[in-house]
């Protein structure tokens, strides 16, 4: 009897689970068959050219305050920690090899893709979401139009070009802020500074940096125009879309984060 | 003309159309009724290709749009124009960007002649002036009559409205009512009404069809459904009497 009990509770269990991953791969597979679709939607320049412009103006100009502001604190943070952790044990010239590092290695890519994760995913899945809910992408449709081509095309332009430039000038700020610091607070010499940032400087970790930043902004912009496309329920659809934009993109982050730097560092050591 | 033949559709367990056998002839106005939930919408959506049928075949002009591919659908559909129940207008857009935006992509017209026929739309619609404003400034009724404009800019041959007048006070919703009908007589287009507003269904069509358990279960003109001792047309027709008074 316990055991025809358990081994029911059993089934119900396997059968949850089998449901779960049912709905995951239909998932990935519309994920998928959306970025195909965009992919064979780039013949198609005259409907995405403009919307593209516009999307990049978005993505990059407008997110300039955001990341100037994170990437600046990021910078003198780091600076202040490294200093801390070098007293007495290690010559202070080291802080410009740490800060240049970790800024253009990790924290450069990560936190600019982290906020924009937040500001422009979530902006954008709010955006498409509610075009979806309110009939505009059918709209598009029916007059002709290839909706992946206007919205989502775009969308993933933008973020792919768009997020290592800012990437770039995050840690052109994280670098200069961590300077300034190491100057101002400890009697640490602007050459002392360079000298030590020159003294791991590998131009491979620009590099590094700046696909894991294409990656990371690719991603941004496909789960908020996949999860905006496929909106569903209302108003109430919308934000839960935009959250899982968000939430999506930030573990992704993290995720991809990990995998990049297991492979691309040996690659390029 | 369109030919609608044995069509089926389903929404998980939820059967909507079962077998629905439709013929929309040129230069008619159709009024599909049916109440809420009989897939009068769902009807318009798959005719214009938007929802894909389970079964059946939707022919325009004996060209079967059911299986047919995106690029070959996306033609079809610019002989169409839809009017949405919520008019769907793109609020990133002014009115007149609106209007003109298949224009732009699909007419090889100079910025002239494009901007010439916004304003034509725009005056037929009685809504001169209003180029500049965006969807979050206009009222129900005018978004409405822009999506009425968008809709004619490109000269379809078809125009499908989905609840025109629903969610409109009367006075506007009468107005939208003589917009259609002023669409028949003076651009003699096709054109198919959803609606459950039986004082609309009189004013624009010339047959209508009553869409009920998934088929159509009734159809006639305008004068002969007022005749009809037929229980579901009667609900509709008690609804109508009911509002007369």
């Amino acid at each position: 009897m316990i055991f025809k009990k358990l081994f029911k509770r059993m089934l119900k269990s396997i059968d949850i689970v089998a449901l779960h991953l049912e709905d995951f791969f239909a998932e990935v597979g519309k994920y998928g068959k959306l970025l195909w679709w965009s992919v064979l939607s780039l013949t198609d320049f005259s409907t995405y050219g403009e919307n593209t412009i516009k999307r990049m103006k978005f993505i990059g100009i407008r997110s300039l305050p955001i990341v100037f502001l994170t990437a600046a604190f990021m910078g003198m943070v780091e600076a202040v920690q490294v200093l801390y952790s070098l007293e007495d044990r290690a010559p202070y010239y080291l802080v410009g090899s740490v800060v240049v590092e970790s800024i253009i290695l990790e924290l450069g890519p990560v936190l600019t893709a982290l906020i924009l994760a937040g500001r422009v995913g979530a902006s954008i899945a709010a955006e498409v979401g509610t075009m979806r809910v309110t009939e505009q992408i059918d709209a598009l449709e029916v007059i002709g139009f290839n909706p992946v081509a206007y919205l989502v095309v775009p969308t993933l332009i933008a973020g792919l070009v768009m997020v290592p430039v800012l990437t770039m000038f995050a840690n052109v700020v994280g670098s200069i802020s961590g300077w300034l610091i190491s100057i101002l607070t400890v009697n640490l010499s602007t050459a002392e500074f360079l000298k030590g940032a020159r003294r791991f400087f590998l131009s491979w970790d620009l590099t590094y940096g700046l696909i894991k930043s294409a990656v990371f902004g690719f991603f941004i912009s496909a789960n908020a125009a996949y999860v905006g496309f496929f909106t569903t329920g209302g108003a109430e659809g919308v934000g839960k879309a935009t959250t899982r934009s968000v939430v999506l993109s930030c573990v992704m982050i993290l995720i991809l984060d990990y995998f990049m730097a297991q492979f691309l560092l040996k690659i390029g050591y | 003309m369109i030919e609608i033949e044995n069509l089926w559709k389903s929404f998980n367990s939820n059967q909507v159309l079962t077998g629905l056998q439709l013929n929309i002839h040129d230069g008619e106005s159709l009024v599909v009724i049916g109440k809420s939930g009989s897939g009068k919408s769902v009807l318009l959506k798959l005719m214009i290709g938007l929802l894909k049928p389970e079964r059946g075949k939707i022919r325009i002009e004996r060209e079967d749009i059911v299986g047919m591919g995106f690029r070959d659908l996306q033609k079809i559909r610019r002989r169409f124009g839809f009017v949405f129940q919520a008019a769907a207008l793109f609020d990133s857009l002014t009115v007149a960007e609106n209007v003109g935006l298949a224009l732009r992509k699909f007419f090889h017209y100079s910025e002239g002649k494009i901007e010439h026929r916004i304003r034509e739309c725009l005056a037929f619609v009685d809504l001169e002036g209003a180029e500049n404003k965006y969807p979050a400034e206009l009222s129900g009724g005018m978004k409405k009559r822009v999506g009425v404009a968008r809709a004619i800019a490109t000269y379809p041959q078809y125009i499908l409205f989905d609840e025109p007048t629903t969610g409109l006070d009367p006075e506007t919703a009468e107005n939208i009512n003589q917009l259609i009908v002023k669409l028949k007589n003076e651009m003699e287009v096709t054109s198919v009404v959803v609606t459950h507003d039986m004082h609309s269904a009189f004013t624009v069509g010339d047959r209508i069809v009553l869409l009920h358990d998934g088929k159509i279960e009734v159809e006639g003109s305008p004068t002969e459904i007022r005749k009809m001792v037929h229980p579901e047309v009667q609900k509709f027709l008690i609804g109508y009497t009911l509002n007369q008074y």
